[in-house]
């Protein structure tokens, strides 16, 4: 009995890309829908995929139903294409559609990304693909849905206004550093996701199209090109980037995101580009040009 | 220099090899059957054809056998393979009526048409670790003689009879009920989503909810006026023709639950219901649910919703297992870059606060 079910499955031939074409169909709707809306949160049946929720399954189907067999693919976790998140959600994707993959931001068509974007700037035709935990700006500070969709329906975004303003009164400034609240367009208060505040200037007038999934939240929104993109500020404390003292020790680069490496048991550390595809480039250049 | 930044792909590799040799265990140990899970671990079945929403108890034994008797990591492979069933269509509804009773009881009369049927249970053993089942040995052979042929009436139905118990109508227009895994949930959700979505709901986090109402949190004066167990045929009726064609049949738990109800300017005091049903032999399962049911029903019935089993939006946005085990360990996942963004901010506002302190 075992073995009838194990030769079945080595058999099957999962679609192209793993989702059903029907599902992927509705995806689609859900997308284009999303990009007619900048910044509404399309709701959509979100699917059980082989990677937990939590991990990326709303990339993941953004993804699967986009991808085509001349396509790019470029997987990013936190920066890097090295660590867990992105070697899964690669090799996912390399066995379900066998497309080729990238390392180089200029190559891929397709970026999937966890909580970055690249230093690199993006050009027309790419497309982005965020990894949303919790596509919903208010909820940390309204958890029940209902309340925050009548909210983003009337535009009354005072409660963001509000918490903003009591970081100010508590610390002098505003906390949020990253998932930093954007408006979209001048209408629909939007998460950009968990990437770094550093990297929400990106986002405004942008030259790609972003798209972003959140599986386990059952929503997908989208950030078309050339779309205006506000991060949240006051006239007297405007939105800052984050700075650094110090510069990339393995590239020299001053103007990326930095990640903190622990070096010794005495609390020794150093930074480096979180970046690692930029970091890699700008190293092989400083080469180059010493030679 | 520390540059363990590269070489991450090779590790997850080894990873995965050494999960499999751990999966096998020891060499000198039987390989665990499929079968023998099916056969000896039915209740871990049934746990995981609920939660993984597919009745196949040959695949929720590979899955359990698979994630090494995880059953949540269980649960999640067998939805990961839903996910790829086309949906063919969709059946008659079951009639629980016409089971074939394996184990029937009621709390709330000491007989009545059908009796009290024992059937086998956990439920009159003493929870004595049995020494015995250490050492393998010959089992007693045991006539088994399968349940009531007779169609038994629901006590449901025979207490209606003096309509005491609010009637079981559906809703306004008889619409179709929402499938749950092709709309996505909104609020509020009617009462069949809700069911829906309680059925495959983490059975921990519904009994919780259960309990809670239990304890004072949205009381709601339950008895269980009926369990049963049993199997029911299940009839889909093709759209080319005009009878139906039985499947097979399916074992479920379905739980009656009666609550009192003071009644309202409209309605005579009366009892009203919670409703529980799930796939196989799954009694804490099917009347935790019932229980959630009816506190979910609070708003329809114009209680006060004041307690977490009584919000729809919570209960029912946190009852999955998937969700909720795939959220809370993401947080394995690296956040790098997060954690290094509130690194640097909290840097920064320890150093004002020390100029501020020097300025004082």
């Amino acid at each position: 009995m075992n073995k009838t079910i194990a030769n079945s499955l080595s058999q099957r031939e999962f679609n192209f890309a793993y989702l059903d074409e029907q599902t992927k169909r509705m995806i689609r709707r859900a997308l284009l829908k999303a990009i007619a809306i900048p910044g509404y949160q399309v709701p959509f049946a979100s699917k059980e995929k082989p990677l937990p929720y939590g991990w990326g399954t709303g990339g993941i189907q953004v993804t699967a139903s986009i991808i085509g067999r001349e396509d790019t693919l470029k997987g990013i976790d936190q920066g890097s294409a090295d660590t867990v998140n992105a070697v899964n959600i690669r090799k996912f994707f390399q066995k379900t559609t066998g497309v080729k993959t990238t390392e180089n931001t200029d190559e891929a068509t397709l970026i999937q990304t966890r909580h970055r974007i690249p230093e690199h700037p993006l050009n027309e035709g790419q497309v982005m693909v965020y990894q949303v935990p919790v596509p919903e700006p208010l909820q940390r500070l309204e958890p029940r849905g209902q309340e925050t969709r009548r909210m983003h329906a009337l535009g009354d975004y005072g409660l963001m206004h509000v918490k903003l303003y009591e970081d100010i009164t508590h610390f002098g400034k505003i906390t949020s550093t990253y998932d930093y609240p954007v408006m979209v367009d001048h209408r629909y208060l939007t998460s950009p996701s968990p990437i770094p505040k550093f990297d929400n200037p990106k986002l405004h007038q942008s030259k790609a199209l972003h798209l972003f999934g959140a599986g386990r939240e059952k929503r997908i929104y989208a950030i078309p090109p050339y779309t205006d993109v506000q991060s949240l500020g006051f006239e007297d404390h405007p939105f800052e980037l984050q700075k650094w003292s110090s510069v990339c020790a393995m590239c020299g680069s001053s103007n990326t995101f930095l990640d903190e490496l622990v070096t010794d048991d005495a609390g020794g550390h150093l930074f480096i580009c979180s970046d690692s595809n930029h970091c890699q480039r700008t190293q092989q250049e400083n080469q180059h040009n010493e030679n | 220099m520390y540059v363990a930044v590269k070489g991450g792909e090779k590790a997850i590799d080894n990873s995965v090899e050494l999960l499999k040799a751990l999966r096998r265990g020891d060499l000198g140990t039987p390989e665990l059957d499929v079968s023998q899970i099916t056969q000896q671990l039915r209740l871990s079945v049934a746990k995981v054809m609920n939660e993984g929403a597919l009745y196949d108890p040959e695949l929720a034994a590979l899955a359990i056998k698979q994630a090494s008797g995880d059953l949540l990591e269980a649960c999640f492979l067998v939805r990961a393979y839903r996910s790829t069933l086309p949906r063919m269509g969709y059946t008659q509804p079951i009639d629980t009526n016409d089971m074939k009773i394996r184990r029937r009881i009621s709390a709330t009369f000491k007989d009545l048409p059908g009796g009290q049927l024992l059937g086998a249970t956990y439920d009159y053993t003493q929870r004595l670790l049995d020494f015995s089942l250490l050492d393998s040995h010959e089992p007693q052979e045991l006539e088994i003689v399968d349940g009531e042929p007779e169609p038994v009436e629901s006590v449901i139905q025979i207490f209606n009879k003096e309509n005491l118990l609010e009637m079981d109508l559906p809703l306004e227009g008889d619409p179709e009920p929402k499938d749950i895994t092709r709309e996505p949930l909104h609020f509020p959700a009617d009462r069949p989503t809700r069911l829906q979505n309680l059925v495959r709901s983490d059975e921990g986090f519904l009994l919780g909810m259960a309990y809670s109402t239990q304890r004072g949190y949205g009381h709601t004066h339950p008895f269980a006026a009926e369990i049963r167990f049993g199997l029911v045929s299940v009839f889909i009726k093709p759209e080319e023709l005009d009878f139906c064609i039985d499947i097979g049949d399916i074992e479920v738990t379905e739980c009656q639950m009666i609550n009192q109800f003071a009644g309202s300017k409209d309605i005579p005091p009366q009892f009203t219901r919670g409703y529980g049903l799930v796939f196989g032999h799954q009694e804490r399962k099917a009347m935790a649910m019932s229980l959630v049911d009816r506190s979910l029903r609070a708003k329809e019935l114009g209680e006060p919703v004041e307690s977490p089993a009584q919000m729809e939006e919570f209960v029912l946005s946190h009852s999955d297992s998937l969700e909720s085990s795939g959220f809370v360990q993401h947080l394995k996942l690296p956040h790098y870059v997060d954690f290094q963004s509130e690194l640097e901010l909290v840097r920064r506002l320890r150093v004002s606060a020390k100029v501020e302190h020097a300025n004082e």
